[in-house]
């Protein structure tokens, strides 16, 4: 069984969370922005990032489940750019530091 | 004594979703570490992984309804905004927090954290399903799929804790009701 798919699946996980963690803190550092992702008045901006965090993460899944389908992939270099995505996504969505980019 | 509505969904999203997860999470976990060629018979293995199969998908899904009730059902409630002049915030949880200086940290820190961090959750627990499915009863030969569902449910659960722990104190310093 080739490994590809399922390197796909991981990777786009760290992908989607890194994504979603970015927005989150761009959304905080610029006012406009935060108001446009207000999709959901009741939600707020929240309803904005989760939904392109999911989005994302789906998108990136299609896209490298289609490229790497039938494909033996180098399995370790995928793991540690996972993780490294989801340490992104962890600290970016962490309150003392998308904090530090907050517009007044 | 009688729950309002905005409570009944609070217990569901926080009780019923949320432990629900952490059952569920605990399954998968003690049935992917038991899947060992040497801990199981053939027939032990297929049985094994039907449950493992289970166990995972009901865990995505209930990360899911959580994260999905938490945000569009009962966070509105939580962040309303009182109209102006309101003395009693009682029903305004997040403006309570943010009026009452020893607790304001609850919403600044432990709010604004755990509606982020609830998503991680339920997109981690999507992608090792996946690989419990793909993989099936060929899991016992790869250990480096077993371990890399490992450490992601690991994950899910310590984001999914917080979350919970988070939630548990907000819920008894303000209260959705």
């Amino acid at each position: 069984m080739k490994n590809g798919p399922s390197a796909a699946a991981v990777l786009a996980g760290g992908i989607g969370l890194a994504i979603y963690g970015i927005v989150s803190t761009l959304a905080e550092a610029i006012a406009a922005f935060s108001k446009a992702l207000t999709w959901s008045k009741p939600v707020g901006a929240l309803s904005g990032k989760t939904i392109i965090g999911v989005l994302a993460w789906l998108v990136a899944w299609l896209i490298l489940g289609l490229v790497w389908k039938d494909r033996e992939v180098n399995y370790r270099p995928v793991i540690v750019l996972a993780v490294i995505l989801l340490a992104v996504g962890l600290l970016t969505t962490f309150p003392p530091f998308f904090d530090l980019f907050a517009a007044d | 004594m009688a729950f309002s509505l905005r409570e009944y969904w609070t217990a569901i999203h926080g009780m019923a979703l949320g432990f629900g997860f952490i059952l569920f999470f605990t399954a998968s976990l003690a049935l992917l570490l038991t899947l060992q060629p040497g801990f199981l018979t053939p027939k032990g293995i297929r049985t094994n992984v039907i449950l493992l199969k289970i166990s995972g998908l009901v865990t995505a899904i209930l990360s899911w309804l959580a994260v999905i009730a938490g945000t569009w059902i009962v966070y509105p409630w939580y962040r309303a905004t009182p109209p102006s002049g309101t003395t009693d915030l009682s029903g305004f949880p997040r403006a309570h927090l943010l009026a009452t200086p020893p607790v304001s940290g609850w919403h600044s820190f432990g709010m604004e954290w755990k509606e982020h961090l609830g998503w991680v959750a339920p997109i981690l627990v999507t992608v090792a399903a996946y690989l419990i499915f793909r993989y099936s009863e060929k899991l016992v030969e790869e250990r480096k799929i077993v371990w890399t569902v490992f450490v992601i449910l690991c994950i899910a659960f310590v984001a999914s804790g917080i979350v919970g722990v988070l939630g548990a104190i907000i819920t008894k310093e303000a209260p959705v009701i």
